[in-house]
């Protein structure tokens, strides 16, 4: 590119004036669009009027509803001009002003064929319906195409009038048009994918036949992928040998989303790598940036698991370290820095320093991300990494004060890292922690200023974050508190509020209280409590208000951490979106038999009850109460030729449960899920009762229908299906807490009903193997990332913590030793002596 | 989390917008509802995407969570935007096709006036590559074929003639005066 377009002053006098669409009122030109009515049509004055107006509407000008309908039925007059731009404009036109006006008929158009049609009432829809079966498998490829993408469209208004295309799709699908095949699979998939077996038919069919669209074949290995991910498909499967064949394609596109398949596959052996791994490689000297940046992302996953697979490109990673797109420098960096030796390290980080500061604060979090994976590989090299990241903190600080709010979820990653380190290497706790001081004392010296520039939200977090500082730091405690003086004055609700608690609590010195308001905060689900203390205000009462009635918050803050993909979604932390959880709770609130069972405590995992590919599928989520458990049961009906009605499953308990009401699906039509539920009171007189069996049994009515019109007969009769058994397990009991200050919480819950016992764990080899299953059979949290063994260690502490139904926090350490099998000595805290014994009687 | 976004769709592109070298939009499609749906926020995402990226013609861009393929043509920029998990390579022949194709109605004039002059055939072709996010042709030749559009429809009537020599003019004269300003200063040092 010439040097001077990135000089915009050399533009600059141009600018404005050459831009014929400048200053254009909308009231002028819906004026000038008076002349759409004139006899004979002027097609060049319409066609300029029909593009000032599309270029208004897409500068975010407002059209009034009748204005635009008003315009629309002007412009309906122009379809009998005969110059074709003029008529290809209209309904270009048309379909960007359909979602205003009234009553417009969504038009979609392809070169002189259009097809104008479907309002959102289906009635309108079936009278196009022959006419859309015509188009789908015209000899025009456009024709076809456009066709197929608008099915395609409409599926989300009519999926029922549009599934009685698919015989046409299925004929359009082998066009010689590359295009036209492309889309007709696009449209089969949709039509079929909650069909898995008709998903299975439709790749066998396609990876045998052979396509000639590279984009087809694309949307092939991604369906392939996926439903070798959902069959838990071996890799001798032929779709595993159809996606690796495809690395054999002669186009790179197909090759590259065949790569990239491989890698995102789960338990994926070294072996099965090396040929995506050596396309990726070739990727790497390509001429095309996006082809480069495209492989280095991908070898950047691999790297992540098997790093030993990556070592062969680490000579074509060393050639991307300068490369003039950052992205793809430090995207190669950091992969170099998974792979390589301990020697390299010091090089690479001083080449990412170099221009560490160009790149965008989302690969700044993937180099701190893969820094911390470093530390833990490489304890020596701690110092250099300590060093790079606090000057990655200082840089930013002393450069600009905005700088620091801005990039502050970077920020916090470095923080998180740095402490991580502490945690890992006893030896560096000390250099740590001095540039965790200094980053504080840095940090507080503009942050008054800060104020002026920041956000609200961000500000908020560097509130919270400042009162961190200060209860872990005694001799920066003054100068905190002065801070928060100033906070309490701000014009923000939320600042003051923060500032005065704050402020409170670190006044009181106490460290049982820092450890439950500032280090541990609050669990609980904001959506939940937030609807908690709507209803308390609603039925005054004469107790006060109940923080254990809350809802948990559901997804614990290490979790995400760990998984991160390389490239962190940014756009995440904005909303602050119902969990899980909340979506139950809202859904059970509509079923009047559950009024009175309080809040929802704990949904599991959804549990499926019937094998893969049969004819009904279920799935059950078990939902725990303080004093009930609700089973929802997912049913789909995979039988086109039947109608099911009163669906409900029958269960039979093993201990002293009571089932007290089934409330059933009203009826469960092909392929459309429902949910029926069934209804249990858990044992009052034995508390520690907390595991079952209930063997599970389907009952319903069917109705057989015809498979096409779906129409059902009037006469049916009684089946039942058997079911899988379910599991009740102390681990439907408690809910994950994270407690990111283990320590403080033990010592706040106190010794008063501690237990003590000893456990020998003869089936267990190793340690992890022991950590792994004491976490998912009591599904507590585990907290100061005690899940993760050291190598080479043959003892290790877990600490796990939770809240039981009812509210009570439960805290578990468990010793673990190693030697023939494993001895285990748990200990348990809880401020209820029964929970203490539910979980040791569960253990034994 | 990776899997659960590589859904198989058809639904490929997230937004096509071109921008002026100020920044300004001239012309842009959003095609996902849930990315942002308001013209205040489509409007900042295109300043930071600008903002990022005119500076170094790089080609590709990670911003905001979303994969962005851009070119750059004298005082223009040409970008689109998929989800973090798209084909790479599949943005690019989207980029590619509407480049060659504008590239070829403007008969190979791919600057902002030129642009602006002939808006009406560039949304068309715009609408025959993209329909709704799916990719509906990536073959420049054939969006040609059915945009069936010239530039020369539009003879150039006289005023316009002389204000286009004058620009053209002011321009040449505006990179030597840079020119010089830039040896002046060269020598100066």
């Amino acid at each position: 590119r010439p040097r001077v377009a990135s000089d915009p002053v050399a533009f600059s006098h141009l600018g404005s004036g050459s831009n014929p669409f400048q200053h254009l009122e909308k009231s002028a030109v819906l004026q000038e669009a008076r002349i759409f009515n004139e006899t004979p049509i002027n097609p060049r004055r319409c066609l300029h009027i029909l593009t000032k107006i599309i270029y208004l509407l897409n500068q975010g000008e407002h059209f009034g509803t009748t204005e635009a309908t008003e315009a629309f039925f002007a412009m309906t007059r122009l379809f009998q001009s005969n110059d074709q731009t003029l008529r290809r404009m209209c309904y270009l036109t048309i379909k960007e002003m359909a979602n205003i006006s009234e009553d417009v008929i969504i038009v979609t158009s392809s070169s002189s064929y259009v097809f104008p049609m479907l309002s959102p009432q289906t009635t309108m829809l079936q009278a196009i319906e022959r006419y859309m079966k015509q188009a789908i498998v015209d000899k025009v490829p456009s024709v076809s195409s456009s066709a197929l993408v608008s099915s395609l469209h409409m599926v989300k208004m009519s999926y029922d009038v549009v599934k009685r295309w698919v015989n046409e799709a299925q004929e359009a699908a082998s066009s010689d048009n590359v295009m036209v095949q492309y889309h007709a699979l696009g449209l089969l998939y949709h039509l079929r994918k909650n069909d898995r077996l008709a998903v299975t038919k439709m790749l066998n069919k396609f990876t045998k036949s052979g396509l000639k669209s590279p984009f087809a074949y694309c949307m092939l290995i991604r369906i392939a992928s996926k439903l070798l991910d959902e069959t838990e498909g071996g890799h001798d499967s032929p779709l595993f040998d159809f996606i690796e064949s495809c690395l054999r394609n002669k186009n790179e596109m197909v090759v590259y989303e065949a790569a990239s398949a491989i890698v995102h596959m789960p338990n994926c052996t070294a072996r099965e790598l090396a040929p995506a791994v050596s396309v990726l490689q070739l990727f790497c000297s390509s001429p095309k940036a996006a082809l480069r940046y495209a492989a280095v992302r991908t070898l950047n996953k691999v790297a992540m698991k098997h790093p030993s697979a990556v070592t062969a490109c680490n000579l074509d990673l060393e050639n991307l370290i300068t490369d003039s797109n950052r992205s793809i420098a430090t995207l190669a960096i950091t992969t170099l820095l998974k792979t390589g030796s301990e020697s390299s390290v010091d090089r690479l980080m001083k080449q990412i320093s170099s221009f560490v500061s160009e790149i965008s604060d989302e690969f700044k979090v993937v180099v701190v991300q893969a820094i911390s994976a470093l530390c833990q590989k490489y304890p020596r090299k701690h110092s250099v990494m300590m060093n790079f990241l606090s000057n990655m903190l200082r840089d930013d600080v002393n450069e600009s004060v905005c700088l620091w709010l801005g990039g502050f979820d970077y920020k916090r990653a470095i923080v998180d890292c740095i402490i991580s380190i502490i945690e890992e290497n006893p030896e560096s706790k000390e250099t740590g922690l001095a540039h965790l001081c200094e980053f504080t004392r840095t940090a507080t010296r503009p942050f008054a200023q800060v104020r002026k520039k920041g956000t609200a939200q961000n500000f908020k977090s560097a509130v919270s974050a400042l009162a961190k500082f200060g209860a872990q730091n005694d001799d920066l405690l003054p100068s905190v508190l002065v801070l928060m003086q100033r906070c309490m004055m701000d014009s923000d609700d939320e600042v003051r509020d923060r500032a005065t608690f704050y402020m409170n609590v670190l006044q009181q010195k106490q460290k049982a209280l820092n450890a439950a308001y500032i280090f541990n905060g609050l669990s609980v689900s904001i959506p939940g409590l937030e609807k908690s203390l709507h209803q308390y205000t609603l039925e005054p009462l004469e107790k006060p208000f109940d923080m254990k009635t809350v809802p948990l918050a559901t997804t614990p803050i290490s979790e995400q951490k760990t998984d991160i993909a390389p490239v962190a979604t940014s756009k995440l932390p904005e909303r602050l979106a119902p969990s899980r959880q909340d979506i139950y709770q809202e859904q059970l609130a509509a079923v009047p038999e559950f009024h009175g069972l309080g809040p929802l405590f704990k949904s599991s995992e959804p549990v499926q009850l019937t094998e893969a590919e049969t004819e009904y599928v279920v799935r059950c989520i078990k939902h725990t109460f303080a004093r009930h458990m609700v089973f929802q049961f997912d049913c789909t009906n995979t039988l086109n030729d039947q109608l099911l009605q009163k669906v409900l499953v029958q269960m039979e308990p093993s201990e002293s449960y009571e089932v007290i009401h089934y409330i059933p699906a009203a009826t469960l039509p092909y392929s459309q899920p429902g949910s029926s539920y069934t209804l249990v009171r858990l044992p009052d007189d034995d508390p520690t009762a907390v595991s079952c069996t209930f063997s599970c049994t389907m009952k319903y009515l069917v109705k057989d229908c015809d498979p096409n019109t779906g129409e059902p007969d009037d006469d049916g009769y009684d089946d039942e299906y058997v079911l899988e058994d379910l599991e009740v397990t102390v681990a439907d009991h408690i809910q994950k807490v994270l407690k990111p200050n283990f320590a403080a919480a033990w010592e706040e819950v106190g010794d008063e009903f501690e237990k003590e016992e000893t456990f020998a764990l003869a089936s267990v080899r190793t340690l992890d193997e022991a950590v792994g299953n004491i976490i998912s059979f009591l599904g507590m949290q585990p907290c100061e990332r005690s899940d993760k063994v050291p190598e080479n260690k043959n003892s290790h502490v877990l600490f796990l913590a939770g809240v039981f139904r009812g509210g009570h926090d439960v805290l578990v350490r468990a010793r673990l030793a190693l030697a023939d099998g494993v001895t285990m000595q748990v200990t348990v805290r809880s401020g209820e002596e029964t929970v203490v014994d539910v979980i040791l009687a569960s253990v034994g | 989390m990776d899997s659960a976004s590589l859904q198989p769709s058809l639904y490929t592109v997230k937004a096509v917008f071109i921008l002026d070298n100020d920044g300004n939009r001239l012309l842009s499609k959003y095609y996902d509802p849930e990315l942002y749906p308001s013209m205040k926020e489509q409007k900042n995402f295109e300043r930071n995407v600008f903002n990022k990226t005119h500076k170094a013609d790089n080609e590709i861009a990670f911003l905001e969570g979303l994969t962005i393929v851009y070119k750059g043509s004298i005082d223009l920029f040409f970008y689109v935007v998929g989800s973090a998990q798209e084909n790479e390579l599949m943005l690019m022949s989207v980029l590619n096709c509407l480049f060659d194709s504008l590239s070829h109605i403007l008969r190979k004039n791919v600057e902002r006036r030129c642009l602006l002059d002939n808006m009406d055939g560039v949304f068309l072709v715009v609408d025959e590559i993209i329909d709704g996010g799916v990719i509906l042709e990536s073959d420049p030749q054939q969006v040609l074929q059915k945009v069936n559009y010239r530039a020369d429809e539009n003879p150039l009537s006289e005023q316009s003639v002389a204000q286009h020599i004058t620009e053209k003019l002011a321009l040449t004269t505006n990179v030597l005066q840079s020119a010089k300003e830039q040896i002046k200063w060269s020598i100066l040092k």
